[in-house]
């Protein structure tokens, strides 16, 4: 082979379409031909269908349930009710916060859509028509859907469970709905230079309840091998090992006799991380039926009952001196977590990274309170996009930063460039208890207000407003700026865990012996491009292409333990175990390569693809010749083949930024407001393949677009959800979505093995407040100050209405 | 989403799916795109015993011109109406309001005769024959007979037709003129927060005739009559066209719902009113 005309150095690295490379998604050719495999495309030989009786009340007593119209329609298997489930003690199961969740209603229901009965046929269509055959006695209890009535002293007891029990898995509970107070800071302290602040802004931001609605909803097929006692469940999980470990836990069936596979998956966004009723109900009626049993959720259950997102009451307080200078932060969280607390969040962090609320600046003092409450809602408050509660976070310090501006009369990108961390002070150690792993805010900040024009875009705005004045128009300019720090890739082992697993991952890589590979990772793509972008980073730490790798992931059976995708954690993590595998079998590649040359290993350097001997360019060894090698000859003192595993415990988080500008154009007499222009700077480190950031990028966008301008679960007073149906429950089409120009600054992390941080949540985190703010700097001249989110079409109108703009 | 057990029915004419619709009286309704009738049957908010699909009927197809007078067959799509170029010459309103009408997806099975035969005040082609003062054709077990788009509409999914019948067209006459269709919704796909159809004719500088309806207002469409009168004679200046838009306000009453309260929506009624009447007469 070294005899062939050798080709260029960059020939060869783009040969590999390793990091840095727009590489194509290999993924994308079966999803865009339709030929993508789902939970729902999966058909096993003489498969039932669960379907489940829900409650229509928010609060109320079973007082009885009666099955027998519904077992007499023929293709009917079984009904399983918490009766059912009590001798094996499934009828409760516990939360991955801690708490514990009725699987099927244990005597009440507490939110509607509340799982009461699991009907299971022959067939889906038998299944939905005995759901209504069976005849369900319901006492309505008063309903409390707002978390400050439910801490209200004569408030109805909802868990009645949990009576007598004053403290949770999170500290005292001082109330029959409180679940914990969970605080971080030096509360003293901050609360002293707030008293004696120079400029104090205080405001109440609520970050409202909505949902991760991904395109594919929730679902299963369990599967018990009655001959061999093997349990296999496919389902749309986005961590299938820690769903094999709880339901190893929950069922007694030892965890090597389960396997969990989970198959394409249409989205996650945080909706698919908890485990949920259909997957126990589905295990359960294959247990006792011997055969497979599949359960998908339809739109409205997908949107009613499985896991929220947000419902943040955050109360901000921030602190300045005339000039302008943070000097301190405080806020108090009331949190809504529905009937259960069923939040992913890392086990001792009730809120998660909430306590990231100084977000980008250099804030000397700071306390954080979060009081989580029970209220006759879903359960949930997952991480819809973003790292553990991170969205909120960064809109509170978003929002903050703008009602300081105020107070102050200075422009907000003023405020902001002045409290920005600088470069120097990295790694920087927030008062809240981070250390920032890098981050180069300044450049960040000043190329996006460059790359705008803000100046010109604020002289526009002023000039606007005055035409406004004169009458000459109906239309006003927001604009919308933030600069956002997330932080992800969760976790450290000393201080993450989930359910006692340590949030470590995993990457176990084969070389084949003609020069290919794979590797298999403990994370779980739902549309991020893993097969794409990890093979990418195989390929420039061991040098065969991209195109010759394949990644595998979410079959517990043959994948190495992992704790899943979510929280951006995949790259940080699992793209770090990849690479420090790639650099096991490296280092064995090198010996063979030193034996086949017939040198010291020491005499060797890594060139692209190949060992070369140093000094002698001629003398090398390609990857491939190596892997074929390590096959094919006996080499002393080496074991045969080629193969690492990685297990990688980061140690510390990673810290994306960016800096965002969305433009505004607001009609007042209809609240319509159209996005005129949105530039998004993302800082995600290291880059491994800037289409899939682009692509990630739009993304997120767009679903903070939905969030900020519509999206929302709502309830009435007695705890119906008012959109239910994505009729009325907001997810953006192309026609909506606006245009997006991104752009980039590269801060890589120091801590990681590649220097990437991770991107898929970011603008999610950053996109909401830039929306928002825009709707609110577009009104701020007459006197806005907070506006509550979703800025629908009539929110909208209400701010001008309230400010008196209809005259 | 599954709805409850029906039986399928596919006539190729109408005597035939008169016939079926009388065999089964109650039990049975026609469908024609389906796209309003089937989510209500997989909400199981409607329940169905058999189903009487008309797409094999070719007499409910098809676009007839006729000198003044335009015919369409309550067969045709949303995507047909927009599609025909004669017809656009001839009433541009109606692929003005197509083009507004859900996603390409659901145009290009949903009919002009299940949009008009619904009932639903969220649809949008009700208040638009009501300003073309079109007329619609039910046949029935006893013939055929004709009502007038204004005198169809009784509540919300009640209508003059009767269960037995079946709407084969829609017709009306071409009145040239300036038009506009006016709609605010939170999405593509969305029915209306509010919506206005607008007719004017102009002769010299004054306005000669006119038509207004609104969708979503109210339980019906509303056409207002004495939104017209307050244009007709007048050069359509902001005072005029204030009057109209205060008269049609008049004869609406839109509920609360997830769009925004009444409050809401009465103001951005009179926005979109205004501005199809601006848009209408430009055209005039
Ligand atoms: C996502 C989505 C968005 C939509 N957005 C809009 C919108 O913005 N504006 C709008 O106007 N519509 C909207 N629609 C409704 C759509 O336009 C429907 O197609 C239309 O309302 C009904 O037409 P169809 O042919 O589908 O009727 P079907 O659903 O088949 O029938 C509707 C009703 O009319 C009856 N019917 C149908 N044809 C006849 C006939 N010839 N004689 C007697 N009775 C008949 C049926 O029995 C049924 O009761 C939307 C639908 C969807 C799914």
């Amino acid at each position: 082979m070294n005899e062939l005309a050798p080709i260029s150095r960059e020939d060869r690295v783009e040969k590999l379409k390793g990091l840095g490379h727009s590489r194509k998604r290999v993924e994308d050719v079966r999803f865009t031909q339709g030929k993508g495999n789902y939970v729902d495309d999966l058909k096993l030989p003489s498969m039932l269908y669960g379907d489940f009786v829900r409650s229509p009340y928010a609060h109320a007593r079973v007082t009885s349930i009666d099955k027998s119209a519904a077992l007499a329609l023929p293709g009917v298997v079984a009904v399983l009710t918490a009766e059912d489930l009590a001798p094996l003690n499934l009828h409760w199961m516990p939360t991955l916060a801690g708490d514990k969740q009725m699987v099927l209603a244990d005597g009440k229901v507490l939110f509607q859509g509340q799982e009461v009965a699991f009907v299971v046929a022959n067939d889906r269509y038998v299944a939905a028509d005995a759901v209504d055959l069976v005849v369900v006695e319901y006492e309505e209890l008063p309903v409390v859907t707002d978390p400050f009535k439910a801490l209200e002293p004569d408030a109805p007891v909802l868990r009645e469970d949990l009576a007598g029990q004053t403290s949770g898995a999170h500290g005292e509970r001082r109330h029959h709905n409180h679940i914990f107070l969970w605080e971080v800071g030096d509360k003293q302290a901050t609360e002293e230079v707030i008293a004696s602040a120079e400029v104090v802004a205080e405001e109440m931001v609520y970050y409202h309840r909505t949902h991760p609605c991904p395109l594919e909803t929730c679902g299963c097929v369990a599967s018990m091998d009655a001959v061999n006692g093997k349990l296999t469940i496919h389902g749309t999980f986005q961590a299938p090992h820690v769903v094999r470990t709880v339901a190893s836990l929950l069922s007694g069936i030892e965890e090597h006799k389960i396997r969990v596979i989970s198959p394409d998956i249409g989205g996650g966004f945080g909706n698919k991380v908890g485990v949920y009723p259909g997957y126990v109900c589905a295990i359960v009626a294959s247990i006792v039926t011997g055969k497979p049993v599949k359960w998908i959720e339809d739109r409205m259950e997908n949107l009613t009952a499985t896991a929220f997102a947000r419902d943040y009451w955050m109360k901000g307080r921030i602190a300045a001196t005339k000039d302008g200078r943070i000097t301190a932060l405080s806020c108090h969280v009331t949190a809504d977590h529905g009937a259960f607390d069923a939040c992913a969040d890392p086990t001792k962090f009730p809120a998660g990274f909430f306590s990231i609320v100084t977000g980008s600046y250099d804030i000397p003092v700071a306390y954080v309170g979060v009081d989580g409450v029970y209220t006759n809602k879903a359960p949930g408050g997952v991480a819809y996009r973003c790292s553990f509660r991170v969205t909120e976070a960064a809109y509170l310090i978003e929002r903050m930063i703008e009602v300081l501006a105020i107070e102050l009369g200075m422009d907000a990108a003023e405020v902001r460039a002045k409290n920005f961390i600088r470069k120097d002070q990295f790694p920087y150690q927030s008062a809240l208890g981070w250390e920032y792993d890098s981050g180069d805010y300044h450049t960040a900040w000043n190329k996006a207000l460059k790359a705008v024009g803000y100046e010109d875009l604020r002289r526009e705005q002023a000039e606007r407003v005055e035409a406004f004045k004169r009458g000459e128009t109906r239309k006003l300019i927001g604009i919308g700026l933030t600069h956002f720090t997330e932080i992800v890739g969760a976790g450290p082992v000393k201080n993450c865990d989930i359910l006692g697993m340590g949030m470590f991952d995993s990457c176990e890589i084969r070389i084949h012996p003609t020069g290919s590979a794979i590797a298999r990772l403990g994370t779980i793509s739902q549309g991020q491009g893993h097969a794409t972008t990890f093979a990418q980073i195989l390929a420039s730490e061991i040098g065969l292409p991209a195109d010759s790798i394949t990644i595998e992931e979410g079959d517990t059976d043959t994948a190495p333990y992992g704790l899943g995708t979510y929280g951006s954690r995949s790259t940080p993590v699992a793209g770090a175990a990849t690479a420090m595998a790639g650099r096991k079998i490296r280092a064995k590649a090198q010996m063979i390569a030193a034996y086949l040359l017939e040198v010291h290993d020491g005499d060797l350097e890594w060139d692209v693809d190949r060992f070369v001997v140093k000094g002698a360019p001629e003398r090398f060894k390609t990857m491939a010749e190596i892997a074929y090698a390590s096959y094919n000859q006996a080499i002393p003192g080496l074991e045969p083949g080629l193969e690492a595993v990685s297990y990688y415990d980061p140690p510390n988080m990673t810290y994306p930024f960016g800096a965002y500008v969305c433009v505004m154009e607001i009609d007042v007499d209809t609240g319509v407001a159209d996005i005129r222009q949105f530039y998004a700077l993302d800082d995600c480190g290291t880059r491994i393949n800037p289409m899939i950031i682009e692509g990630q990028v739009h993304g997120g966008l767009t679903e903070a677009f939905a969030i900020a301008m519509g999206q929302e679960i709502a309830y009435d007073e007695i705890g119906n959800v008012k959109n239910a149906t994505l009729m009325d429950f907001f997810l953006p089409t192309a026609w909506e979505t606006p245009h997006y120009v991104t752009d980039f600054t590269e801060t890589p992390s120091p801590h990681h093995p590649i220097g990437a941080k991770g991107v898929g949540e970011s603008p999610n985190v950053g996109g909401v407040p830039a929306f928002s703010n825009a709707v609110h700097d577009a009104f701020r001249v007459f006197g806005l100050k907070q506006a509550h989110m979703p800025h629908d079409h009539w929110r909208i109108w209400k701010i001008a209405h309230d400010l008196g703009l209809h005259g | 989403m599954i709805p409850a057990a029906f039986e399928y029915h596919r006539p190729s004419d109408i005597a035939s799916a008169l016939a079926t619709l009388r065999e089964f009286g109650d039990e049975a309704r026609v469908v024609a795109g389906g796209h309003s009738l089937i989510p209500m049957m997989k909400l199981r908010m409607a329940s169905i015993g058999h189903l009487i699909d008309l797409q094999d009927i070719a007499d409910l197809k098809g676009i007839r011109i006729d000198g003044n007078t335009v015919r369409i067959g309550a067969m045709v799509t949303q995507q047909e109406l927009i599609d025909d170029a004669a017809l656009t010459r001839a009433a541009p309103l109606l692929r003005e309001t197509a083009l507004q009408i859900a996603d390409p997806q659901v145009r290009a099975v949903g009919t002009i005769g299940g949009n008009v035969a619904n009932g639903d005040p969220g649809n949008d082609m009700p208040a638009v024959m009501q300003c073309l003062d079109a007329t619609f054709t039910l046949t029935g077990p006893s013939g055929t007979r004709d009502v007038k788009a204004r005198d169809f509409y009784e509540a919300a999914y009640v209508t003059a037709r009767a269960d037995e019948e079946i709407l084969t067209a829609v017709s009306f006459t071409v009145s040239g003129g300036g038009h506009a269709y006016e709609k605010q919704k939170r999405k593509i796909g969305d029915y209306a927060t509010a919506a206005a159809a607008v007719m004017l004719q102009k002769d010299g500088t004054a306005c000669s005739a006119a038509s207004i309806a609104m969708t979503n207002l109210s339980d019906v469409p509303v056409w207002s009559k004495a939104a017209a009168d307050a244009l007709v004679g007048t050069a359509c200046n902001p005072a005029d066209i204030g009057s109209a838009v205060a008269a049609a306000l008049a004869d609406i009453s839109p509920t609360a719902d997830n769009r925004g309260p009444v409050e809401f929506k009465r103001h951005v009624a009179g926005v979109i009113i205004r501005r199809a009447i601006e848009r209408a007469w430009s055209r005039a």
